[in-house]
């Protein structure tokens, strides 16, 4: 036995693939799936996480509640995880009534220097009884010092646990050994890690991750999340397997629905297209694949130059109306 | 000329005091903080305005000095300093997000001001969209409402981020009262980049019946309105109609007076709380 915990992120980053229509059947599925392979954790929700269903990302098909109580429902034993980013979500609209539907696991996420307004929703949460979780995304747009500051503020405020995201799918292996190296040594709580594959480094930075020190490791059924995906569940327990980290989950059941899911859950196997490459070598967000697109051909513009604006802008994640703004502008 | 304090030195107060000197209808008779070494109070100084360090004792001991009050502080003193300014009859500003008073907007409900004692400034936000959704909901029969603003991480200071819950839920309430259309969803980015980002607020519609051709003419004039008294306001993509959505996205740049030109979501406060002033004068 290890003390790596993994948390299956299909639910949630999937949904920025599929526009945020997953349907409450392939939650049941999915979910009774990983609980019966005993996955710890089961992240569910709009690919923004509590409250994001909009018209600025995507609205979502499912309410929040119809699909928390539709995964609660179907996991006797797992843990049933949500993304919350202040900005976004608040306290009273969302993550009360998340509580009462039985969430256990509160992911309170900030861009990765924005530690500070995550206060309130981590103090609120730090007083229940539910676990809570800091995470920093877009971390690709820190420097380590930055990264290190702001864990130790989402530490201070009461997170259990901090993860980062390589929300962008920028990093090298290197970069996550020196940015989890640092975080281990200057936290007393579990390190985590939140891969993507535009480089097709996911599964090999995760194993750095955890050869580094974290714990906590995020993962998708058949890399099933935004832009080029995830670290690949089924890939990724096989090779902690060979670098003899044992985890818990059931491997064959796990393999087994890697298949299922192609029928109904996953329409299109991600991989790493060129518009994925190149968000993920300017530092933009991995769920702005789709407006991206969307934009280019509306204002009839080349994705690429509009991606070359749009991280000279530096957005961050939720900003998908300045894709819209800065495209019209391209065109004109 | 209306006799106008400031309680609160710290920037919102100090770049509300530079705006004051340069109207001509309103003169600051005292600039109330807590500290004689505060920058705000050396800059009071530098430019003649009474100052004080009694906060609100100053206009306790001081009954009436001004015709109105601009509460600067924050959500918690405001309280206290409304009851003292009620009993006064003392007409008070209120740029914390109290909420004690109406909220109230330059172009929507000035007349509020006159009515009652005190008025509230909403958020950045809300100034920045309630008066083009107020006349949105004019031409068209509105069923959802969304509002996105980005501002720089430089101008978010501790209590915006504390209360980023409250600026949700206050912009929401006012984006309800001035358009009659419940259903909205507020959402606020904060972008670290540097230089650091302007303010930008996008406007999400979804409405039936719209009147596009009036609708669009009505923005375009309440856009002229607003650059009076928000000199940087700007529209930066128009309004368009995609799958049924009304879309359209303003910036709004600060006038640079003591916050910087980024902190245009702080400089539109001041704006209006000035704007609003007028009507104590005419």
């Amino acid at each position: 036995m290890s003390n790596i915990i993994i948390t299956d992120s299909s639910l949630r980053d999937g949904n920025h693939s599929v526009k945020h229509t997953i349907s409450l059947d392939s939650i049941k599925k999915y979910c009774q799936a990983a609980d019966s392979a005993k996955v710890p954790i089961v992240e569910v929700g709009h690919g923004n996480g509590l409250g994001a269903s909009s018209l600025l990302i995507g609205k979502a098909t499912h309410t929040d509640a119809e699909m928390l109580s539709t995964a609660r429902a179907n996991l006797p034993n797992s843990k049933l995880g949500v993304h919350v980013i202040p900005g976004i979500a608040t306290v009273e609209k969302d993550i009360k009534p998340a509580i009462d539907l039985g969430v256990d696991v509160f992911r309170i996420a900030s861009h990765c220097t924005e530690a500070t307004v995550t206060k309130s929703h981590i103090d609120y949460l730090s007083k229940t009884d539910k676990e809570v979780i800091g995470v920093l995304m877009m971390t690709a747009l820190a420097t380590i010092d930055e990264l290190v500051d702001n864990a130790k503020i989402m530490a201070d405020y009461g997170a259990q646990a901090i993860i980062i995201m390589d929300s962008t799918g920028t990093y090298l292996p290197d970069d996550v050994k020196f940015r989890i190296m640092r975080l281990v040594d200057a936290l007393d709580i579990p390190v985590g890690f939140h891969a993507h594959n535009n480089l097709n480094y996911a599964i090999h930075n995760s194993i750095i991750a955890i050869q580094t020190g974290a714990t906590y490791i995020d993962a998708c059924i058949r890399g099933f999340g935004a832009g080029a995906g995830n670290a690949p569940l089924e890939i990724l327990l096989p090779v902690l397997d060979k670098y003899g980290y044992s985890v818990d989950i059931d491997f064959k059941k796990i393999i087994n629905e890697a298949d299922n899911v192609l029928n109904y859950l996953v329409p299109k196997v991600p991989v790493s297209a060129p518009v994925n490459i190149l968000t993920g070598l300017n530092k933009l967000f991995s769920g702005f694949e789709k407006p991206i697109i969307k934009a280019s051909k509306l204002n009839n513009i080349e994705y690429s130059s509009l991606i070359f604006e749009l991280g000279n802008r530096k957005l961050v994640a939720g900003q998908e109306d300045l894709i819209l703004e800065v495209a019209q502008n391209l065109n004109k | 000329m209306i006799k106008a304090g400031i309680i609160g030195t710290g920037n919102i107060g100090t770049d509300l005091l530079l705006k004051l000197i340069k109207t001509d209808f309103i003169e600051p008779v005292i600039f109330a903080g807590r500290r004689m070494s505060s920058n705000g109070i050396k800059l009071a100084q530098e430019k003649s305005i009474p100052v004080t360090d009694k906060g609100i004792d100053y206009f306790i001991e001081n009954c009436c000095v001004a015709d109105v009050v601009y509460d600067c502080t924050n959500a918690i003193d405001a309280k206290q300093h409304a009851k003292v300014f009620e009993e006064q009859g003392v007409k008070v500003i209120d740029l914390t997000p109290a909420k004690i008073g109406d909220l109230c907007v330059p172009t929507i409900n000035p007349e509020a001001i006159k009515t009652r004692g005190n008025v509230n400034m909403i958020t950045c936000g809300g100034q920045a969209s309630t008066p083009l959704l107020n006349v949105i909901s004019k031409h068209c029969d509105l069923e959802y409402i969304e509002v996105v603003s980005q501002i720089a991480s430089d101008s978010a200071g501790m209590a915006t981020r504390l209360n980023i819950d409250n600026y949700i839920h206050t912009t929401e309430r006012a984006i309800s009262e001035f358009t009659g259309c419940n259903n909205c969803k507020v959402i606020l980015n904060l972008n670290p980049a540097i230089p650091q980002v302007d303010m930008q607020t996008t406007l999400f519609i979804k409405a039936e019946n719209i009147k596009f051709t009036s609708l669009n003419k009505d923005i375009y004039k309440t856009i002229k309105r607003l650059k009076e008294y928000i000199p940087h306001y700007e529209l930066v993509m128009p309004p368009t109609i995609n799958n049924d959505v009304l879309v359209l996205s303003i910036k709004v740049k600060g006038t640079g007076d003591y916050l910087p030109e980024y902190a245009g979501n702080l400089d539109i406060i001041n704006c209006a709380a000035i704007e609003i002033s007028k009507n104590l004068y005419e």
